[in-house]
């Protein structure tokens, strides 16, 4: 070893890079999830789950079949609500405000946090009126107000020059990965905080599927994005957190980065590399 | 997790890729320390016949690299690997480019010996550099072998020998000046045994490097570019 190493360490250290780690203390806070607990009649699904879900990134929830990660997801914008036999622990806020608080208003709650699902669900409507929708529900009735904000919607979400030429044509004519560019245009429309996706591209092509992970990309600028998947590698390429469940517990959960290359827990170690656990 | 269990993969055929790649690093790695050992053989003891076969022998440690980093390319394109499989196949990548150069350095080694028996040098000259050949062909053999076993104590401990590696170097160098003073005519003979010296040398950092990839695959930690110390601490500390 010569001496000077010790000055090139420090050179090295000075440079950026890509791989940068990020740490959750570092970050503006949308959720905070404080001992969440759920349970499917006696079941219990998710087990103590202490986490926050970082303003203006994307969080990224893996995990097997089963393991809570998309009743982790519902439990943001209320969803689990319409299970009958759903009890729910702990307090989860956005914002600092408890959203379970009796005084919340679900329906302005699920405003605040839209969703995508994994099969693209557009309204039997014209492509237009899928957007609009959320919006007449507010109560937008000016015609220019909606075309404005519509046009801005389905730029954001990607799609504006695919159907600028046939707006009020049914949206059952759009292509499986139109359609759900056209669900998230239509999330996006309200202008929520966070875009919660389940699942968003797991029917789609895999030319589709990137124009879906592109998107997200470019969302995350504006809105707080939390996405399920199995696609390890998907998760890998568009999330800046990443959170690994297991039988409803939360194992691991740190930058992207570190948790592809170097996990703390055997665990995750085992899943993301495709081991029996 | 101090051991990768590379053989528990849900999918049999990804297990036998990366036990393929390991064992073949580690048949190129027993080829690259034969041809170091050869190469010395023949330099110390003016053997032309074993020079050549080092020379001769050299592409078949160049063919093994290319080789293994078609495996390792096919294994990036196919499975993706991640965590410790993605460090192994880095690791990897790496450790066998520094065994290519290592290889290299011991056919120069042997083209040196083909010169200095042709000259009909003399054997004093060569007493230092025999005491730096095995001290640097020991590194090479325990690197290997804690590249088998993933062990990071012995890696560490290789790479703290390259110290002495970099002194005996120099102790070489100070001799062979000692010499040309003393009878200028024998200089070229005594320029072959600096770069003899010399490649050496460099195969003792070269070992390190491949110490310092152990540490990153067991450890997720790149630890090139710092200080020793620096590098027992990170590897030992707490993950």
């Amino acid at each position: 070893m010569e001496s000077t190493n010790q000055t090139q360490s420090v050179k090295l250290n000075a440079l950026p890079t890509n791989s940068e780690q990020r740490s959750l203390d570092n970050e503006e806070v949308a959720f905070d999830v404080t001992d969440l607990s759920l349970f499917y009649d006696k079941a219990r699904a998710l087990k103590d789950i202490n986490m926050v879900i970082p303003k203006n990134r994307v969080t990224a929830f893996i995990g097997p079949s089963g393991c809570g990660k998309s009743t982790l997801l519902r439990c943001f914008n209320r969803m689990n609500d319409l299970v009958d036999t759903v009890r729910i622990e702990g307090s989860i806020k956005l914002f600092d405000n408890d959203i379970h608080h009796p005084s919340v208003n679900v329906a302005e709650l699920r405003a605040h946090v839209g969703m995508v699902f994994q099969k693209p669900n557009p309204f039997p409507k014209s492509i237009y009126e899928n957007v609009a929708y959320g919006l007449r529900i507010q109560g937008v009735k000016d015609r220019r107000v909606l075309d404005e904000s519509i046009e801005k919607a389905l730029h954001g979400a990607a799609l504006w020059d695919e159907v600028k030429d046939r707006l009020h044509d049914s949206a059952f004519g759009l292509s499986g990965g139109q359609q759900q560019r056209l669900v998230i245009a239509r999330a996006i429309a309200i202008e929520p905080d966070v875009l919660l996706l389940d699942e968003p591209a797991s029917a789609l092509d895999p030319i589709s599927t990137l124009k879906i992970e592109e998107l997200i990309y470019e969302l995350k600028d504006r809105y707080s994005i939390v996405i399920v998947t199995h696609n390890m590698q998907q998760a890998a390429r568009v999330s800046d957190y990443t959170a690994f469940l297991y039988m409803g517990e939360m194992v691991e959960f740190t930058d992207t980065n570190k948790l592809f290359t170097n996990p703390d827990k055997k665990q995750t170690e085992d899943y993301i590399t495709g081991r029996y656990g | 997790m101090d051991k990768l269990n590379i053989g528990q993969h849900i999918s049999q055929q990804f297990n036998t890729e990366l036990e393929d790649i390991r064992s073949r690093v580690m048949q190129m790695g027993g080829l690259v320390e034969e041809q170091l050992r050869d190469a010395v053989k023949a330099l110390i003891d003016m053997d032309e016949a074993l020079a050549e076969v080092v020379i001769t022998n050299d592409y078949k440690v160049n063919a093994l690299e290319v080789a293994i980093d078609e495996d390792c390319t096919q294994i990036l394109a196919r499975r993706q690997p991640t965590a410790s499989d993605l460090r192994l196949v880095i690791a990897v990548i790496k450790t066998i480019t520094d065994l290519e150069r290592i290889g290299d350095e011991a056919e120069r080694i042997g083209r040196m010996g083909l010169r200095f028996a042709a000259e009909k040098g003399k054997a004093r000259m060569l007493m230092g550099i025999q005491h730096l050949a095995e001290h640097v062909t020991t590194m090479l053999h325990d690197a290997l072998d804690a590249f088998a076993r993933m062990d990071i104590e012995a890696a560490l401990s290789v790479a703290r020998r390259d110290e002495k590696a970099d002194q005996e170097y120099e102790s070489i160098l100070r001799n062979v000046m000692t010499y040309m003073m003393e009878d200028p005519r024998s200089i070229p003979l005594l320029l072959d045994i600096m770069w003899s010296a010399r490649a050496l040398e460099r195969i003792g950092d070269r070992t390190q490097n491949i110490c310092e990839y152990v540490i990153y695959l067991v450890k997720g930690k790149d630890v090139r570019h710092t200080s020793l110390d620096k590098v027992e601490k990170e590897a030992r500390g707490e993950r």
